[in-house]
């Protein structure tokens, strides 16, 4: 660690670290709903989600010197208790979405003004900083059912955040509508899968499922809890053919949300989906190495190919990066399916590359579209000349999405391709290959259109966006170059938390 | 380190310094501030080669994801190349003096720097790095010239090198899983490249280099593109990327003996085409395919002495080829085309730039005496002394197609032929003063008793096998009365078509000398094949485009927005996904057991 944040803290709050982490953002929520002032409102939301950068770092710390981290909820022991675990597999993610949350707060502000009338905007800060918690939640729980509970928290405050965008597009009612329902569908099938495993196993306990399942792996209650399990985690992180709801809600949504969700929401499913695949269901079951093999490898190289393709012909830029997100997606599944330890290692990695560089290109986006109006790519000609330091900051973004040396992005692409080439699925490289030459097209028409193209009287009134916009902005482009160049933090990070998925290769 | 300048410009790659005077170079807006800084680059960089104090050992790198990147490793055979370019880097920008587009010149400069850093640096990933910026950087030498043409050309082109560059990488990716490491001291062991057959990334490695170097079927992209790039982009494009690619392939594939048949097949499929294109860039860029067949051929070959030859072509090529389309690109600077039919008769006005093309016409088609002929005879000996007939008849056959085509028709278009009644005026003087330096190392390069021979044979990678031709074999009159004869008859058979143009069929009753007889079968059929490739020619690009057209809509069909994939009541089409996707799983679960 490059500080030492632990010494700082008092015992007592080292303690309860797992619990904090979810709980300050959570009772701020109601107490943000009720400031008079937004302004306020927003003030104490980043002192809450600054709070929880701290207990992450704290929390990564602690789960590096003295390992896994496990806190009983109100003192009620597991199995019966519901049970916090923090181990070298969550604390990076719990880290990484407090950060993303940190400078999207930041973000929020100028945005805000533009896009949500003044009086929803301290409920629409609460609506926030529940879903923020609702995350963390995902990420910190040990407890299967609870998992359900806090992935519906976020669910539910993400469609109220979806839908505010409907202020300025009316789309982004009918968007927010079915992703309630495909959101439902997908919280549905989980909690039906919890279920048959309750049913099978009498436990909720996410280690206690994983030493009885071996016992009852051949009951077919087990093989429905699973293939529910998959499917409906599978929705949640936009795994085709499950990601329809993802383009709509990412392009109608305001901005800000936009830049949350990109690099939040599917990345904590997705981080759900390893836990329940890897540390309670295991990869040396047969039905499982099977679902890797036959269903979740395919559907992310077609992802990866189509996606790519979808994004080439899209008209505007936030579903073209939508799209393209599904396509990283499958990248991220790629590595997982590899179901080694190398191959979850990379695809952990690019899954924080990419929420770093999606994350940097929708604030571009957004920053823009603050003074232009429109996320369109033809209104977007030229615009480079009016805000050079924005558009500076998407291009850096943009090639590390395509993979450019010295970008983060060429560092966890090549992880993925080491990671296949040792496994000997060539397969994957090329179907890596030829998405990044798709990259290249979509990435090539973005900048082609803002850097090249003449302005006209459309982008008149095109401004740089302003410093609290910058701000975050920067702070993730350079993150893409200075994670391209020396990326050992995030290695060793999701080196450990590759290591936590598979036990017996590292003691 | 840095305190002492001489000894960081000892360890510094010198493609890094023509890059960073690449991007300096477009922000100095200031035209001779500009020009200073776009020949002092290239300058420095020569001065840096110079300086370097040790050959086959990384003299720096870096370390990046425990990958160790060899950024500046100079090797024999490196350094002919990487003088080559730095020259042509010098020479250009001095060609390009008069323009006023930064970001062309910039973008030269970068391109230049990527392909010479590329040249000098010790492993696969740096090589990688740089052939992408080589791809991107050029880009903008079509894209400038600012036809909706040049656009879609460019376009074509970038995704052709990425392409490249991508099956670079895989290979590169199949080379570390089999050596674990991507520097070339782990898996090019003393001489000995790698094996098509038995290294497993060797294939993806061999298409990206094909692709680059234009093999047959894989060449379009150089036809294509470099002759709508601008006047000044055309003569830097016709320096670097193919010439890259040969220097990987000397590296990587020497002695695969595929190589030799796709060379030899390299040098004569353009001479047809180059016969009867119009357009003299274009049919400058046929030749660059034929020239580069020659060095093709010669690495499969594989001896020291036809590596050698390989390494002096190259040279050389760059140099005199730089010439040609530098006097092309003075012809069009002047007026605005280079159409054949629209040309002619510019000698009157034009005379300086009608020598200097001359020269480098003499230099292509290897005269005794011009640069081209002490560096084609080495592979042409190499071929003979492997007693390869058939490889050997197919180089001499294109030896008198490129009289044909690059020695004969772009000066007598341009320069003699009918008078177009043009009268435009010579090409500016840095023009005049590129063309002149460059026509001036034709002549000193191939010259005997200017030191310019002992110069190049002494940089070749086999010296003792260089010194020892150059004593004993290049002079010999024999020798030089061979390339004579061909010459002349090549010569001969020009003026014979050019009269068969123009006159009635009834007139072939021409005679040919008996000597010569066994050739005109062949002469025959490049009119014959001409004529067919002429009908044959746009109807193929015709269905060609149309199938292209085909794919295109198709693929557009089913991913656009408005496309299928797109369409539907969303919720209800993931709900059946859903009950789909759930019923596999559950299916293979149940199949599987646990």
């Amino acid at each position: 660690m490059p500080f030492d944040i632990v010494s700082l803290l008092p015992d007592a709050l080292v303690r309860h670290l797992p619990a904090l982490v979810v709980v300050f953002p959570m009772l701020l929520a109601p107490i943000t709903a009720v400031v008079p002032s937004w302004r306020v409102a927003w003030a104490i939301v980043l002192a809450g989600i600054v709070g929880s950068v701290i207990c992450a770092f704290a929390l990564v710390q602690v789960v590096y010197a003295d390992g896994t981290l496990s806190y009983a909820l109100g003192g009620w022991a597991p199995p019966l208790g519901i049970e916090f675990v923090v181990d070298k597999m969550n604390a990076p993610i719990l880290l990484l979405v407090a950060i993303i949350g940190t400078l999207a707060t930041i973000y929020a502000l100028p945005t805000m003004v533009k896009e949500i009338p003044e009086e929803k905007r301290a409920l629409f800060m609460s609506a926030f900083i529940l879903c923020m918690a609702g995350l963390l939640g995902v990420a910190v729980t040990g407890d299967a059912f609870n998992l359900f509970v806090f992935l519906e928290i976020s669910s539910i405050s993400t469609y109220v955040l979806v839908a505010i965008g409907g202020m300025n597009d009316r789309r982004a009612f009918t968007a927010a509508f079915n992703y309630l329902i495909m959101g439902s569908i997908g919280a549905t099938f989980y909690v039906i899968g919890v279920g048959f495993l309750y049913a099978a196993t009498g436990t909720l306990n996410m280690t206690d499922l994983a030493a009885r399942i071996p016992e009852v792996a051949d009951s077919t209650t087990i093989h429905a809890g699973f293939a529910f399990i998959v499917v409906g985690l599978g929705l949640k992180l936009a795994m085709f053919p499950l990601h329809q709801w993802l383009p709509n809600a990412y392009a109608y949504s305001p901005n800000f949300v936009t830049v949350f969700l990109a690099a939040t929401a599917t990345k904590v499913a997705f981080y759900a989906l390893v836990r329940l695949l890897f540390s309670v269901f295991s990869p040396a079951l047969e039905f499982q190495q099977m679902t890797f093999t036959w269903v979740l490898a395919p559907l992310a190289a077609i992802a990866a190919i189509t996606c790519s393709f979808q994004a080439v012909f899209q008209t505007d830029i936030k579903r073209m990066l939508a799209y393209s997100s599904v396509a990283q997606v499958g990248y991220m599944l790629l590595g997982l399916a590899l179901a080694t330890e190398l191959g979850l290692s990379a695809g952990l990695f690019h899954l924080i590359n990419h929420a770093m560089m999606k994350g940097a290109l929708f604030m571009a986006v957004g920053g823009v579209a603050l003074s232009l109006g429109s996320s369109q790519l033809r209104d977007f000609a030229g615009v480079a000349r009016k805000a050079p330091w924005t558009m500076t900051a998407m291009a850096i973004a943009a090639l590390s999405l395509v993979g450019v040396p010295l970008t983060a992005g060429f560092l966890s692409k090549v992880a993925l391709f080491k990671a296949a080439l040792v496994e000997g699925w060539w397969w994957v490289v090329v179907v890596l290959a030829m998405s990044s030459v798709l990259a290249v097209l979509y990435v090539g028409r973005i900048l082609e259109s803002t850097f090249f193209k003449t302005p006209g009287p459309t982008q008149m009134n095109v401004r740089e966006a302003p410093i609290m916009l910058l701000l975050p902005l920067w702070v993730l482009a350079l993150a893409n170059i200075y994670f391209g160049i020396d990326a050992s933090f995030i290695t060793n990070l999701t080196d450990g938390a590759a290591s936590i998925a598979f036990p017996g290769v590292r003691p | 380190m840095f305190k002492d300048p001489q000894l960081l410009l000892s360890v510094t790659n010198p493609g890094f310094i023509v890059i960073i005077a690449g991007i300096l170079a477009y922000f100095v807006r200031h035209r001779i501030a500009r020009g200073v800084v776009t020949i002092g680059g290239p300058l420095l960089g020569l001065l840096a080669l110079a300086m370097h104090q040790a050959q086959g050992t990384p003299l720096a790198s870096v370390e990046i994801m425990e990958l160790t990147l060899v950024l500046y490793q100079v090797e024999k055979v490196a350094i002919v190349f990487g003088l080559a370019f730095l020259i042509a880097a010098v020479v250009n920008s001095i060609y390009a003096l008069h323009t006023k587009d930064p970001l062309q010149d910039s973008m030269a400069l970068i391109y230049a720097g990527a392909a010479i850093a590329a040249t000098f640096c010790g492993d696969l990933m740096t090589v990688f790095i740089f052939w992408e910026v080589t791809a991107i950087s050029s880009v903008f030498l079509i894209l400038r010239s600012g036809s909706k043409e040049a656009y879609k050309a460019s376009m074509r082109y970038l995704g052709v090198q990425i392409l490249s560059g991508v099956l670079l990488l895989m290979g590169s990716a199949f080379i570390m899983g089999e050596f674990g490491s991507l520097e070339f001291s782990a898996f090019l062991t003393d001489g000995e490249g790698l094996k098509l057959g038995e290294d497993p990334g060797a294939i993806f490695l061999f298409i990206a280099l094909g692709i680059k170097a234009a093999f047959p079927l894989m060449h379009n992209w150089l036809q294509d593109s470099y002759p709508k790039a601008t006047h000044t982009g055309a003569v830097v494009l016709s320096a670097f990327t193919t010439k890259l690619a040969v220097y990987a392939l000397l590296r990587f594939f020497p002695g695969e003996d595929s190589l030799i048949w796709i060379g030899a097949i390299m040098t004569v499929f353009p001479v047809f085409f180059a016969v009867i294109e119009n357009d003299l860039r274009k049919v400058l860029a046929y030749s660059l395919n034929n020239q580069v067949g020659f060095m093709v051929c010669a690495i499969g070959i594989g001896t020291p002495l036809a590596l050698n030859g390989a390494a002096a072509h190259a040279f050389c090529h760059i140099i005199y080829k730089g010439l040609l389309f530098m006097s092309m690109g003075a012809v069009m600077y002047r007026t605005g085309t280079t159409k054949a039919t629209e040309l002619g008769g510019l000698y009157r006005t034009m005379p300086f730039t009608a020598i200097f093309c001359l020269i480098g016409a003499a230099s292509i088609s290897a005269f005794p005496l011009f640069s081209g002929f002490v560096a084609k005879s080495l592979t042409m000996s190499a071929v003979g002394y492997e007693h390869m007939a058939v490889i050997w008849m197919m180089l001499l056959f294109a030896s008198a197609g490129v009289l044909e085509h690059s020695g004969i028709k772009i000066p007598y278009f341009a320069f003699f032929g009918h008078d177009s009644g043009k009268r435009p005026k010579e090409a500016p003087f840095n023009m005049l003063l590129a063309m002149g330096i460059a026509a001036f190392f034709c002549i000193w390069l191939g010259f005997p008793m200017l030191g310019g021979v002992d110069f190049l044979y002494g940089l070749l990678p086999y010296q003792l096998e260089a010194q020892k031709y150059l004593d004993q074999d290049l002079w010999t009159t024999d020798h030089v009365l061979t390339q004579f004869q061909l010459l002349m008859f090549a010569a001969f058979a020009f003026i014979v078509l050019n009269r068969l143009k123009l006159y009635p069929p009834e007139k072939r009753g021409v005679v040919l000398d008996t000597d010569w007889v066994y050739r005109r079968p062949v002469y025959s059929s490049v009119v014959w094949l001409g004529a067919v490739w002429h009908r044959l020619g746009p109807a193929m690009t015709d269905s060609m485009q149309g199938v292209a057209r085909r794919v295109y809509d198709r693929i557009e069909d089913t991913f656009s927005p408005k496309g299928q994939l797109s369409r539907g009541p969303l919720s209800s089409g993931i709900a059946i996904w859903t009950s789909i996707v759930l019923a596999i799983v559950m299916g293979l679960a149940l199949i599987a057991g646990p």
